[in-house]
Order: C-alpha cells, then sequence, then structure tokens
C-alpha cells in the first residue's frame, strides 16, 4: 500500500551529486523521518517533494499520480520550515488563512477552520497577535496549523523543532505525534537529531552523502545497524576487530580473551558493533583497564582501554558500588546484543 | 539550508525577464550616450562651423600639450588630495569618537553629521561663501580676535577656500566610511589590549588604527573621486577664473561651446577616475584581504 | 567600554560647530530684516521668505525639481524592483556584470553623465525638454533605489515565500501579498533617498535645464553665479528645511542609518 512513493530519485548540482538513487515507500497515515548530518540530501529530497527543486532522475508519485509535473503552489502539501517561515506582516489567524484564501474557501468556513486548527495547536485566544509578538514555540505552532489547516495530503517538516530550547522541543515532541496520531496525516520529517526521529517515527530513512544507508523502524536501526555509519550515527556505539575462527566446531567469535560461538556466515576479520549501555562488567570476557569515570546522574560513563582498542561501557545508577578509575575489569556481553559486520564497514 | 536551489534555465529566463526593462534603459540611456561621448571627443569644431563628426586627434592633442590643460589637472587632483587628508585626518577621529559615545547620543551626533549628506550641496556652499565673504568674512573675524592671523586671509577665490568647503562637503562620507569599519570592531579587544598593559596611545596607534585603516582608506577613495569630479563647489567658491576639470568642461560646454574639446576633458576626467579607483581599490583590497574578509 | 576624555569632547565639540556652521549661517542670514547680506542681530525677519513668492522663477523651479525627482524615482522604483528581486533571488550567468551596470551611476563623476545626456539628447532631439531630463534622472537616481530593494530582498528569508507557495500562492499573489509588502520599507526608503538625490542634483542637471526646466538647485546655482543676496539664502533654508523634514520622516520609518549605509560607498 504506497501513499507516497519515491522511485530512483536523484539530484545533481552541476557536477555535485546531492541525492543519488532514493527509493522510498510511504504508506498513508505514516511517520517517517529522514534523519542524517547535514550535507547528506535530506533537505534536497524534502524540496524535491514539495516541488522547489526538480529531480534529475527518477520519479515522485502520490497516489499513483506523477507529482514532479504539478506545479508547488498546486500540489497541496503542508510543509513547516526551520525558521517557521511565518508571514510576519499578518497576524496568526491571517497566516493560518492565508492557505484557505488561496483556495477560495468560503469566509464563514475559513474562519471556522481557523479557530479550530488553532485551538487544535493550543493557540486558541492568540488569533490576532502577530508572529514578532509570540515566542518561538507559539511560532512554530502557528507554522503548524497553517500547514495543517489547507488538510494536506502529506505533512513535510524540515527540521521544524531544532531552533526550540531542549525543554520545549521534548514537549512539541510529544504533542506533534498526538496530533499527526490523531489527523492520521501522513508525514515526513527531516532531522539531524536522532532523538527526534527515534520517538517520532514509524520509520527511519538514515541517509549520507546523498545515499539511503537504512530504511527501517526506530529500534531496527538502532538495535540492527545496517551500516559503520548508521550505528556511529545513531547513538553512542563500540566498534571493535575480532576474528571468527571456522576451524573450530563449532566456529568461535574471538575479541582478545571474549568469546563465544560465531553465528553462520561471516568468516576472517570481523568488526564487532556493541552499545556501550549492552556491557556489563563480570568476571571473565575482554580485559581491560578503566581510564576515566564520569557520572551522569541516572547513569554512569566508562571510558576503558581494552585489548582490543577503547570501549565506552555505560551503567544504570542503581546504587550499587561501580568500579574505580585505574581499576582492571572484564568486559562482557550477550552474543545477541552485538551486531557483526565484515572487516572494512560494508554489512 | 543544506542546499541553494541552483539555477536551471527556467530560473535564468526569469531572471533576464526580470532585469530586461531596467536593461533596456540602461543600455539606452546610459552606455550609448557615453560611447557618442567618446566619439564626439574625437570630431572636430569651429567657431562658426561647429561640430564636424570626424575622427581626428585634435582635441586630445591640445589637452596633452597644452600647459593650460595640465595645470587645470594637477589643481583638480591637488586640491581632491588635500580634500581627501583633511577629511582623513580629521574624520578618522570623530568617527572613533563617536563610535565610543552612549546609544542616544551617538544616533544624535550620527545624525548630525551624516544628515548634511542629504542637503542641497548648493546650499552648504553658499553657507561657505557667506562665512568667507570677502574680508569681513565671519572666518576671519574669528580668526582674528583669536590672535591667530594679523590681517584677513582671502578665501573666496582661492585654493584654500575650496578645499575647506569641500572638505565639509565630503567630511559625512569618511565619517559613514569609517563608522562601517568601527561596527565590525569588536569592542571588548581595546579592553583585552588594556588588559595587557597598553596605554591609551598604544591601543589607537597599534588596536584601533590597523582594524579602522580600511574604512580610510575606502573612505578616501569616495572622498577622492567625489572631489576630483565636484563641481558646485568649485565653481561657487573658485569663481570663473579657478577652474578644474568639472567647471572647465562646464564652460567648454555652455560658454564657449567647443564641445569636442569638453568632451575630451570630460573622458579624461572620468579615465583617470577609474584607473585611480579600481587601481587603489586592489591595492586595498590586497592589503586588507585579512581584514575586509 | 571606555568612555571619551576631556580632549576628544573638544574636539567633537569643534568638529561638529563645524560641520553646522554653514549651514545654520545660511539659516539665519535668511531671517535678516536689512536689504544685505548680514547675520539678523536685533530683530528676525520673514522679509525674504516673503520675496520668494515675487520671484517666479524660483517658485517654478521648486514645483519642476519637486514633479522630476517625484517622479524620477517613482520610474526609477519600478524599473528597480523586478531587477533588485532577480538579482538577490537567481545566480544566472551574467548577473555580477548587470549588477555591476546598475551601480555604475555611482561610479562615473556626474559631471560625464551630463555631458553625456546632453549630446545623446541633442542628437535625438530631444534637448531641453522635461522628458529627457526625466530619463538622465532616472538613470541616476536608480542605483540608490537598487541598493535599497536589493539589501531588503537579500535579506528576506527565502523559505517565507516557498512557504506562501506551498500553500498554493501563484506568481502574482505571492508578489502582491508576501513579497512586496515584506521588502516595502526598502522600497520607499529606496524612493525616498533615490527623491533627496534627483531633488539635490545641480552637476549634471545644469547641462541639460533650459529656462523652462531649471531645477532649483540649477536656478539657486545660476543666482549665486550672478550675485549672493538674503533672497537666495531664504530659498536654501527652505530646501533644508524641507530636506530635514524628509530626513526625520525618513528616520522614523525606516532608520537613517541604514539608509545612509546605501548611499555609501559609490566605488563598488
Amino acid at each position: 500500500m504506497s501513499f507516497l512513493e519515491l522511485d530512483r530519485v536523484a539530484k545533481q548540482f552541476g557536477a555535485q551529486t546531492v541525492v543519488d538513487d532514493f527509493s522510498l515507500t510511504v504508506g498513508k497515515g505514516e511517520f517517517v523521518s529522514f534523519l542524517g548530518p547535514s550535507g547528506c540530501g535530506k533537505t534536497t529530497t524534502l524540496q524535491m517533494i514539495a516541488g522547489f527543486l526538480d529531480p534529475t532522475r527518477g520519479a515522485i508519485r502520490l497516489e499513483g499520480h506523477d507529482l514532479t509535473v504539478v506545479q508547488p503552489a498546486k500540489r497541496g502539501l503542508g510543509i513547516v520550515f526551520q525558521s517557521y517561515a511565518l508571514f510576519p506582516h499578518m497576524t496568526a489567524a491571517e497566516n493560518v488563512a492565508f492557505g484557505l484564501e488561496m483556495r477560495r474557501v468560503p469566509r464563514s468556513e475559513c474562519s471556522e477552520r481557523v479557530r479550530a486548527t488553532l485551538a487544535m495547536v493550543g493557540l486558541a485566544g492568540y488569533e490576532e497577535r502577530y508572529p514578532r509578538r509570540m515566542s518561538g514555540g507559539q511560532q512554530q505552532r502557528v507554522a503548524l496549523a497553517r500547514a495543517l489547516v489547507i488538510r494536506p495530503s502529506v505533512l513535510l517538516l524540515d527540521e521544524p523543532l531544532s531552533n526550540l530550547d531542549a525543554k520545549l522541543r521534548e514537549e512539541m515532541q510529544i504533542e506533534l505525534r498526538q496530533i499527526q496520531r490523531n489527523l492520521g496525516t501522513t508525514t515526513i520529517l527531516v532531522t539531524h537529531d536522532q532523538n527526534e526521529a527515534m520517538s517520532l517515527s514509524d520509520r527511519i530513512v538514515v541517509m549520507s552523502q546523498g545515499r539511503i544507508e537504512q530504511i527501517g523502524t526506530p529500534q531496527e536501526t538502532y538495535e540492527r545497524p545496517a551500516s559503520a555509519f548508521v550505528s556511529q550515527f545513531l547513538g553512542k556505539t563500540n566498534d571493535f576487530a575480532a576474528t571468527i575462527d571456522r576451524t573450530a566446531t563449532p566456529g568461535q567469535l574471538i575479541a582478545g580473551s571474549w568469546s563465544a560461538p560465531a553465528p553462520a556466515g561471516l568468516a576472517g576479520p570481523v568488526t564487532v558493533s556493541i552499545r556501550p549501555e549492552r556491557i556489563g562488567f563480570g568476571d571473565a570476557g575482554l580485559a581491560a583497564k578503566i581510564v576515566t569515570r564520569i557520572f551522569q546522574g541516572n547513569h554512569w560513563l566508562f571510558q576503558c582501554e581494552s585489548e582490543c582498542g577503547a570501549v565506552i561501557v555505560i551503567r544504570q545508577n542503581d546504587g550499587q558500588p561501580q568500579p574505580a578509575e585505574g581499576e582492571a575489569v572484564r568486559l562482557a556481553w550477550r552474543p545477541e546484543d552485538m551486531s557483526l559486520r565484515r572487516a572494512g564497514g560494508a554489512a | 539550508m543544506s542546499a541553494a536551489p541552483a539555477t536551471d534555465g527556467r530560473d535564468a529566463r526569469t531572471a533576464w525577464l526580470l532585469t530586461a526593462p531596467a536593461l533596456m534603459l540602461f543600455v539606452g540611456v546610459l552606455v550609448i550616450p557615453l560611447a557618442m561621448t567618446v566619439m564626439l571627443s574625437f570630431h572636430d569644431w569651429g567657431q562658426y562651423k561647429g561640430i564636424e563628426p570626424v575622427f581626428i586627434l585634435k582635441n586630445w592633442h591640445e589637452v596633452a600639450t597644452d600647459p593650460y590643460f595640465a595645470e587645470m589637472f594637477w589643481r583638480t587632483f591637488r586640491i581632491a588630495l588635500l580634500t581627501t587628508l583633511i577629511t582623513a585626518v580629521l574624520g578618522a577621529p570623530e568617527a572613533y569618537i563617536l563610535n565610543r559615545m552612549s546609544g542616544r547620543w551617538k544616533s544624535f551626533f550620527l545624525l548630525v553629521i551624516l544628515g548634511p549628506l542629504l542637503i542641497s550641496v548648493v546650499a552648504r556652499t553658499l553657507g561657505w561663501a557667506l562665512l568667507f565673504g570677502g574680508n569681513n568674512g565671519l572666518v576671519n573675524k574669528l580668526l582674528m580676535s583669536l590672535g591667530l592671523i594679523g590681517s584677513p586671509l582671502p578665501f573666496m577665490f582661492t585654493e584654500t577656500g575650496i578645499v575647506i568647503a569641500l572638505a565639509h562637503v565630503m567630511m559625512p562620507f569618511m565619517v559613514l566610511s569609517v563608522w562601517a569599519a568601527l561596527q565590525r570592531v569588536d569592542p571588548q579587544i581595546e579592553n583585552a589590549a588594556l588588559s595587557l598593559g597598553a596605554g591609551p596611545f598604544t591601543i589607537i596607534r597599534r588596536i584601533v588604527l590597523p582594524q579602522i585603516m580600511p574604512g580610510v582608506l575606502s573612505g578616501a577613495i569616495i572622498v577622492f573621486s567625489l572631489s576630483a569630479s565636484a563641481f558646485a563647489t568649485p565653481a561657487i567658491i573658485g569663481g570663473r577664473r579657478l577652474k578644474v576639470a568639472a567647471t572647465l568642461a562646464y564652460d567648454e560646454f555652455l560658454n564657449t561651446l567647443n564641445w569636442p574639446l569638453g568632451a575630451a576633458v570630460a573622458v579624461l576626467l572620468l579615465v583617470a577616475l577609474v584607473l585611480i579607483v579600481v587601481g587603489s581599490n586592489a591595492l586595498i583590497e590586497r592589503r586588507y584581504a585579512e581584514v575586509f574578509r | 567600554m571606555r568612555t571619551n576624555g576631556p580632549l576628544a569632547l573638544i574636539f567633537h565639540t569643534i568638529f561638529v560647530v563645524v560641520m553646522l556652521a554653514p549651514i545654520l549661517v545660511v539659516c539665519l542670514v535668511a531671517f535678516t530684516p536689512e536689504g544685505y547680506l548680514s547675520l539678523p542681530t536685533t530683530s528676525f525677519s520673514l522679509r525674504w521668505f516673503r520675496a520668494i513668492a515675487n520671484y517666479p522663477e524660483f517658485v517654478h523651479a521648486f514645483w519642476v525639481s519637486l514633479g522630476l525627482g517625484a517622479l524620477s524615482s517613482l520610474v526609477a522604483v519600478l524599473f528597480a524592483v523586478p531587477a533588485a528581486l532577480a538579482i538577490a533571488r537567481y545566480s544566472f550567468r551574467g548577473r555580477d556584470t548587470l549588477a555591476a551596470l546598475f551601480l555604475s551611476p555611482l561610479m562615473i563623476p556626474h559631471v560625464v553623465l551630463g555631458i553625456a545626456f546632453l549630446r545623446f539628447f541633442t542628437a535625438i532631439g530631444i534637448g531641453g525638454s522635461f522628458a529627457g531630463l526625466l530619463v538622465a534622472h532616472v538613470v541616476v537616481v536608480f542605483p540608490f533605489a537598487l541598493r535599497l530593494t536589493l539589501a531588503a530582498a537579500t535579506g528576506m528569508d527565502r523559505s517565507i515565500e516557498m512557504a506562501a507557495v506551498s500553500l498554493g500562492a501563484g506568481d502574482w499573489t505571492l508578489f502582491r501579498r508576501v513579497t512586496l509588502p515584506l521588502i516595502l520599507p526598502g522600497v520607499i526608503s529606496g524612493w525616498a533617498l533615490a527623491f533627496i538625490q534627483s531633488f539635490d542634483d545641480l552637476t549634471m542637471t545644469v547641462f541639460l535645464a533650459t529656462p523652462g526646466t531649471e531645477t532649483l538647485p540649477v536656478r539657486m546655482f545660476l543666482y549665486i553665479q550672478d550675485n549672493i543676496d538674503p533672497l537666495v539664502t531664504s530659498v536654501s533654508a527652505s530646501v533644508i528645511a524641507i530636506t530635514m523634514t524628509a530626513l526625520i520622516l525618513l528616520d522614523r520609518f525606516y532608520g537613517l542609518d541604514r539608509v545612509l549605509a546605501g548611499k555609501n560607498d559609490p566605488g563598488r
């Protein structure tokens, strides 16, 4: 069931390829995030969907119809910009009403919808305010209301929360998620903030250098990163070299003094990837020494020097005593918590 | 934004369409007339035959060889240079003082000093003519009562008078230019120098001056080029005999009616100024590439 | 921030007095009750302001200047707004050359422009006409209109326009409802600065004006060439008063520092 479909979309500026071979299908009502560092092509992809840029190759289809031949003004998509892009010379209500005016919605219906939408984003009573007299969070809500009031087929959010402070951002994330669920609007979010992508989306598209690295649910991308890039980009991770010895039976995965039965498939030198919070201190395992110990409230962060290089360990602060700096420890983890890649990076 | 929209054919077409009216205006009413003026400087002229559209070097030869023109151009550039010096020496410190004033006074005096920029040059020069006003002028009376001079100095119809009035007319450009440079200077930087043990004189010489120098120099280019082509002030203060390039060209066109010769003078002025401005801009930008960014 | 010492303040005071002196003296002499140039000592009189009415050349020249200034700056703005939008937002080949051409009247001495226009208008047979004067002024004030409009258009957040487009606005609606209102302060200031430039121009206009189309600065200049009497000071004082009023309005409306920043730097 594909509602919005991007089929091998590419964008070139001169000789530079900014987006390449981008294929994605988005279901109706789905919330999809494009996640990646700046310059990875996520905003360019969004702008191609919006129609501000034309793809160099590939097709974009909405409910089976080619979207690229439609003028940006006729696409009927709602967009929230990073800068909010509110019309500074219009009040909140006038901002929200603009799209309805363009659609020649009758005045009575228009004012009713404006009022209802502003109320939905929690801005009842702010109709006559000008944007410059509103806080960042309020401006953000007006921008959201303006995009939603036209009942867009797809809502495009371009880093909408990046200008808000941390606390407000968290509140808005929850609210945004609720509104999106209630309305069932298909939504695409562009962000460089992995927490934002994780907490909001049904699926995440991780991008790097114009290419898709992985498409999956937040859990999949976090637990089973498809590439070194994904595992590095989504939270802290430890990568270190190990070998799989197929001469033994069953095959053994060996990293220093840690070993486990090898899974099927790979052989020879591999890269082990393991999240820091999945590593425990035990009696057996990888030999390491604690270099620094940092207290961070609800957890402890340990930087260790192990047989296989630097390793970060995060332990919940459960009130138990923790190893001190300089102490020799053994690091262990469950085989199912790690992911393995052939040495060299590719999955 | 991670990607600036690049231009495709459609955008370029829109851009040319939008600029087309202005472009046609400029080609039709600026480029063509300027080209015609250059042509004009090669035409012949006689008292009774008027302008003859031929191609000769007579006017250029006359401008190049007649010492009258050499003296006139030398005077023009001397006046411009002196004016530039005065505005730099007085305008730069004033901009610095202005910048250190507190908010309301700063904007008030900025208005007072920059406002005259928009007041008619004729009116401002008239003011100097009144102040100079022969031997009984206010300036002479003031200088004599201060005991600075024994007998009245001639200001009207002298280069001194032209330079003073012109410096007044051009001063706002210099203050504005230095002011703009000062806006880019971090105010904390002087405190940093102070904390390192620098005295006020050292701070100005070693910290402030190097940073505002690009502003002074670009102000100097503006003042120089405007002074060298100034018309109203030299015409009113200098009178009919003390000619500079602009007033001479005016005479050739509207009194003598020798247009080709006037055109040669004007074209020479234009070429000289463009060379000086472009040349010194390049020099400054190379020297101060770091500060200009 | 350190403050100014007494020496600096003395310098500043003298500087300001000298900057204002010529303007003040013109305004003071204009109020003299005497028939000759003198500073009014005992009483102020408006006789020389009333005398302006008896010199129709001045009154006529004033109206010519006013009409010329208003019209030429308006036309310049009409040409400048689309050009500024194109230069601000499209990167097309030839853009820098185009911008340099449009700003070039700032670099060319006005005496050269005056000569070029005189030559051109005489050649095509509109020498001495108001139309010729108008076209010349449009070209000369165009850079001022362009610069302030350009600054406004460049400083504008492009995503505001994208937002309007995504909500369904067509080209004309976009311009009328969103773009123009946003750049309007810049456009109006550009118009005002262009007006003042046109209203004050002497050097170029003196080549083009004929007795019917003399502007006020030209009339004043020609008058001063013959003799200086209190009449020309009262005319000057009136001009100064008009300019000051315009300045104060401009300052209230847009901020004079921003306007003047647009006037600086004829070199680039």
